[in-house]
């Protein structure tokens, strides 16, 4: 093992170790080779700390680690913040904190052992218990013998990353949901347990003949074993009726509670009076078999909230604000009109402002939906929540908070949600009408037998409210929405809001956005025109050279083609130019034709000479025209056809060119597209549409898009996408794999269908068991093998959504 | 069958008593975490923090 150290794989990550490096780490004796300088310090921090058995625990290899530049390390410092804290951690008594931690890069249970070790053992943490399930972390500490910071700084060191999130928000309140959930679904799975083993015995009494006695004492008994059942376990499903009366609606909780209230009524009074039927067993059961499908629809939920929480981080955005000189990394929020603040390539611009110094290329295309990034001189205007590109830029702050540009935009996106046109559930809808009915019939039923025989009215009468008994309709959603959303989730497809699949379901039009939905959201090398004898490949090489130290997004695209390009020297950029340098002792440059020419002292025009091209030139003259183009997503096209297909209207809606979006528009087929978009303006169209009756399903990533996402009827947002269009959609496409919207689509219509099959079987057996009931033929054993049967019927066909779901 | 008026009593303080502990069961948080503790019995905390002689170790890989 120790020989061949060239071929193997890292020992802390399983990626192959390039050939040029000397990462070793002596483990148990051994040493290791390892990829890269952030696996070797891991290793070395979990051999450092005697933690090696990590290593013969796990099961998987452990994510490639990286290393913490400075800055990350000086956003890690900001959680100690007093300010910040206050958000998500809990003061105890005598100085000690507790606060709940998101971790990533768990991948086994050895990740768990480690971090549970490693963290505990640092002085000053009095607890430390990871979640295996949840990748949730909580943590206490003593605040006078070590800083929030040093735990996840020492979390990082063993190739973790861990930062916290709001507990109180969420994590609370589902622990307490899942906590009485589990509680209530505990009582009445016990008690129907034993009320059925009595029924059992009674219904077997009625043939064989039982003892008066003995009858009476177990009808007793099993009304004191529904009582707590009743009183505790229904209990939610009474007073959510009562709230839905009061709001003069009939959702489904009304039915429920009048089937549990009635059944229970008409039973007791029977054990009372020693005579008539009882209906403990179907009561019990009932309730058992609504709480369990309503818990499970709940971790569906959960499980989504989940995730969808790990896309947020509490941390504000920082800044780098400059006083006198001196340098300070601040959270956006401090920062004041009139501040200096510096810019680095890569960061994003904290506040709406203008540049004072430097000149850079900014990438506005989450804000805009421009895919080209637009050169920033002095003087020109910075909108906060934009990407520096090129070169430091040093701004000055116009305008903070509710002022800003973003902020703007995050008002349109909450008067968007506040007027989102809504679609009417459909369980809910048939709840209304199934209610309606069911309350006229049975008042129909008791008119008649009190005309007739009016020592039967009342018993009659609940025995028909009993064996209408809507279990199998209030399943009949629950369950198809759940097997559905578990089978999106293991595609991919999040589904963070519960009526997204019934609406999606619906849907007849369905808008794209352009740039980082569609297409990759950054360049690439399209075409490459050469002038010379120097062939392609040479020319790109020569312009990677040059392109080396650049963040710019033609750089990136030009250095992915030729990794390997000789070294250029004396560079020199000029911001919204080009760049200049010696590669082979020839002068080139490369840039805007004119700065080209300029070298050259040539004339070179070049047809199609746009923003998304360069010219790459030296002394004597151009040698190559580059184009660059942002590059559709894999599958983009199928998908559209296989929407189209599916019968939606598929429009385009940017904030890009005309001719990109209309190059965009041609090459998918699609027929209406709109350029050059305001976020207003991508609102008004579906607004629009929305008023012709349309139901709108919208897909996009950026900031721009967050309000369209919002008032569409249906939303869905890229994985990689802005937290704000994270938070206004109502799925998420963590996959990023546009296939997957078909996939979605489809699965949404199949659970539609799912939902109306069990609704219609719901409503059958209902019709059938009805008139029955009404002429007194139905005992209690017969209601309760109806009702137990028809919920199993409507539960095995949502199954079928599960498993169609994988294939 | 007079002795079902014995039972069936006996039956519900049984009832009552695996309410209870499932009750408790839900409160020390043993529902919280469905996975973890299976792999956890499994590894060692026993083992001396300082690094180990490789000698011990042979049996690994």
């Amino acid at each position: 093992m120790n020989g061949s150290v060239q071929q193997e794989d890292c020992y802390h990550c399983g990626l192959p170790v390039p050939a040029s490096a000397h990462y070793l780490v002596d483990i148990e004796g051994e040493s290791h080779p390892m990829c890269c300088r952030g696996c070797q310090a891991v290793a070395q921090a979990i051999v450092d700390s005697g933690l090696t058995d990590f290593y013969r625990y796990r099961t998987e290899k452990s994510p490639q680690a990286k290393d913490l530049v400075p800055e990350q390390l000086e956003e890690l410092a900001l959680y100690n913040r007093e300010d910040l804290q206050k958000s998500f951690v809990t003061e105890q008594s005598d100085d000690s904190r507790e606060t709940s931690l998101i971790l990533e890069g768990i991948v086994c249970a050895a990740c768990v052992w480690l971090n549970e070790r490693h963290v505990r053992a640092l002085p000053g943490v009095q607890e430390f218990a990871v979640n295996y399930s949840t990748h949730r972390a909580r943590v206490r500490w003593d605040n006078e013998r070590i800083r929030l910071s040093d735990i996840l700084e020492a979390i990082s060191a063993i190739g973790y990353h861990a930062h916290p999130f709001d507990p109180g928000r969420q994590e609370q309140i589902y622990r307490d949901e899942r906590r009485a959930a589990m509680r209530r679904l505990a009582v009445a799975g016990l008690g129907m347990m034993q009320v059925m083993m009595l029924a059992v015995a009674l219904y077997a009494g009625e043939h064989e003949g039982m003892d008066a006695g003995l009858k009476n004492f177990l009808r007793w008994v099993s009304m004191l074993l529904t009582v707590p059942v009743i009183l505790y376990s229904g209990k939610s499903f009474f007073t959510s009726a009562w709230r839905d009366l009061r709001r003069h609606q009939l959702g489904m909780d009304v039915p429920v509670s009048l089937a549990i209230g009635g059944a229970f009524a008409a039973s007791v009074w029977a054990t009372l009076r020693g005579s008539g039927e009882i209906y403990f067993d179907s009561v019990t059961m009932f309730t058992f078999f609504l709480l369990a499908g309503r818990f499970l629809e709940m971790g569906a939920r959960h499980r989504a909230g989940q995730a969808a929480e790990e896309l947020v981080k509490l941390l504000p955005a920082t800044a780098s604000r400059l006083n006198d000189g001196n340098e300070e990394r601040v959270p956006v929020t401090d920062l004041g009109p009139g501040d200096a603040v510096l810019i680095r390539p890569g960061e994003s611009v904290p506040a709406d402002g203008r540049v004072t110094e430097g000149s850079s290329s900014v990438d506005e295309s989450l804000l805009t939906g421009e895919s080209l990034p637009q050169l920033r001189k002095p003087g020109d205007l910075l909108v906060g929540g934009t990407v520096n590109n090129e070169s430091p830029l040093l701004m000055q702050v116009d305008s903070v908070g509710e002022e800003t540009v973003l902020s703007a935009i995050v008002r349109l996106l909450d008067r968007a949600q506040m007027e989102k046109p809504g679609i009417a559930r459909l369980a809910d809808r048939v709840a209304g009408w199934f209610v309606a009915g069911l309350l006229v019939l049975a008042a129909g039923v008791a008119w008649w037998w009190w005309q007739h025989e009016p020592a039967h009215a009342f018993a009659v009468t609940l025995s028909v409210l009993v064996v209408t008994c809507p279990c199998a309709l209030s399943l009949a959603t629950p369950a198809a929405l759940t097997a559905a959303t578990g089978a999106l989730t293991r595609l991919g497809v999040l589904t963070t809001r519960g009526h997204a699949l019934e609406t999606l379901a619906h849907a007849t039009h369905m808008i794209f956005d352009k740039t980082g939905t569609l297409t990759e959201g950054r360049l690439r090398l399209d075409s490459v025109e050469t002038f010379t004898t120097l062939d392609r490949n040479e020319c790109l090489r020569i312009a990677a050279a040059l392109e080396q130290g650049s963040e710019h997004p033609i750089a990136r695209a030009l250095i992915a083609e030729a990794p390997e390009s000789p070294r250029a020297e004396a560079m020199l950029a000029s911001p919204g130019q080009g760049i200049e340098g010696v590669v082979n002792g020839d002068r080139y440059r490369i840039g805007v034709s004119a700065y080209v020419n300029e070298l050259c002292m040539d004339d070179v025009s070049i047809s199609g000479d746009t923003l998304s091209s360069v010219v790459l030139g030296n002394e004597n003259g151009a040698l190559a025209h580059f184009c660059f183009a942002d590059h559709l997503r894999a599958g983009a096209e199928v998908t559209i056809r296989q929407l189209q297909q599916l019968g939606l209207e598929v429009e385009l809606l940017s904030g890009d060119e005309l001719n990109a979006v209309q190059s965009v528009a041609s090459t998918l087929g699609i027929d209406r597209f709109q350029a050059r978009s305001r976020p207003e303006d991508k609102l008004a169209r579906i607004r629009e549409l929305q008023s012709a009756g349309a139901v709108v399903a919208m897909i996009g990533d950026g900031v721009n898009d967050a309000p369209v996402l919002a008032g569409a009827q249906v939303s869905l947002a890229m994985g990689g996408g802005t937290q704000l269009a994270h938070a206004s959609a109502d799925m998420v496409l963590l996959s990023e794999q546009l296939p997957h919207l078909v996939d979605a689509v489809r699965t949404s219509r199949r659970t539609l269908a799912v939902i109306r099959q069990n609704l219609a079987w719901a409503l059958v057996y209902n019709i059938v068991a009805l008139p029955l009931a009404a002429v007194g033929w139905v005992a209690p054993w017969m209601a309760a093998i109806g009702m137990s049967t028809s919920s199993l019927v409507v539960v095995l066909n949502a199954l079928r959504l599960r498993n169609k779901g994988n294939s | 069958m007079d002795i079902l008026y014995l039972l069936i009593p006996i039956s519900l303080i049984i009832m009552g008593i695996a309410i209870w502990v499932f009750l408790w069961a839900i409160r020390s948080g043993q529902f919280e975490d469905l996975e973890g503790p299976a792999h956890q019995i499994l590894m060692d905390d026993d083992d001396p923090r300082i690094p180990r002689k490789p000698k011990l170790n042979e049996d690994k890989e």
